[in-house]
């Protein structure tokens, strides 16, 4: 309940597509096709959910740091439950950077930090990249999965373990 | 690495702004313009490399602004003097412009305020850090100052849009 099919036999799903344009239960409706292995999950946000979420997080970060009983409070700067951590970092400018991950992650502040000086590289040195709008750049995107995979590495008791 | 691309690359701008704009007036408006649009970004850049915290007050602004900023960005740490007696106004002044390096301003544009994209800059880069401020050159050695001089004048806060915890 609540999962969707993310992938057969190793080639993404989109909806009820494989991106070779297979129709999903088409392909395992056959049983030539058989066997075939599945990979299920959870659904994943498309754009807009991701959006809506973010300015939720947004409105509760200041409600945060207004409920808070000290002068001024930094507002949420890590969310803990028992399957994840969020971590939250805010720039002076007010942008938030947003970081998933295993509660067990080591790694996230020098993540978070890293994570801006890519923005401030590969969206905003970028002259066609519109402030507020969605990051839809290439090299954005490569050189921020190369820093999420040094901190992967990094494992729950930081670099170098 | 020298500065010789960067100075003939902001030439060939402020020269094609003079040609698409009849009058000096324009020109300086569109340098703030894009000046600006620069500082909006290029503060995060800033923000991200230097690691500065939030200043408390002016004086640190025109510190960080003199000895670290304008350091990153252009190579040279102007001085900070002329401070008003409120503490809301200094002057920057620079020895020396690499913007300006081999320029000599033309009899037909004395009103040009040939570095003007600076004063966008700045301006651009301190409203994201929630300051309105107004930036302004009043001497200048192209016009035959001695030194160039750029004035700085905190407005006010700007409230909306505070980050968090900022109030």
């Amino acid at each position: 309940v609540g999962h969707v099919v993310l992938a057969i036999n190793g080639a993404e799903v989109n909806g009820r597509f494989t991106a070779d344009g297979k129709d999903v239960l088409e392909f395992l409706g056959n049983p030539a096709n058989y066997p075939v292995s599945i990979r299920f999950g959870r659904h994943r946000l498309s754009s807009n959910e991701k959006l809506m979420l973010a300015s939720m997080f947004h409105s509760l970060f200041a409600i945060g740091s207004q409920l808070s009983p000290e002068v001024g409070s930094s507002g949420i700067e890590m969310l803990e439950t028992d399957t994840f951590k969020l971590h939250c970092f805010q720039t002076l400018t007010g942008i938030k950077f947003v970081v998933l991950a295993d509660p067990r992650q080591a790694g996230i502040d020098s993540l978070l930090r890293k994570i801006y000086e890519i923005y401030s590289d590969f969206a905003l040195k970028n002259p066609f990249y519109s402030l507020e709008m969605p990051i839809r750049c290439e090299l954005f995107d490569q050189n921020l999965k190369l820093a999420l995979e040094v901190a992967e590495k990094a494992g729950p008791f930081g670099p170098g373990s | 690495q020298n500065s010789e691309l960067f100075t003939l690359t902001y030439g060939a701008l402020v020269t094609q702004l003079c040609k698409d704009y009849e009058n000096d007036e324009d020109v300086n408006k569109q340098l703030d313009k894009m000046g600006y649009n620069i500082g909006v970004r290029l503060i995060e850049d800033f923000l991200a490399r230097s690691n500065v915290g939030r200043c408390h007050d002016f004086r640190e602004t025109a510190d960080v602004i003199a000895k670290i900023a304008f350091k990153m960005y252009l190579g040279i740490t102007p001085s900070i003097t002329n401070w008003s007696p409120g503490g809301d106004e200094f002057s920057l002044i620079l020895e020396n412009n690499p913007l300006v390096d081999f320029v000599e301003l033309p009899d037909n544009h004395s009103s040009l305020i040939y570095s003007n994209l600076l004063c966008g800059v700045l301006r651009g880069a301190l409203e994201m850090v929630q300051m309105a401020v107004d930036v302004k050159f009043v001497q200048d050695t192209l016009k035959g100052d001695s030194v160039t001089e750029i004035r700085m004048k905190f407005l006010r806060r700007i409230e909306d849009n505070l980050p968090a915890g900022e109030e």
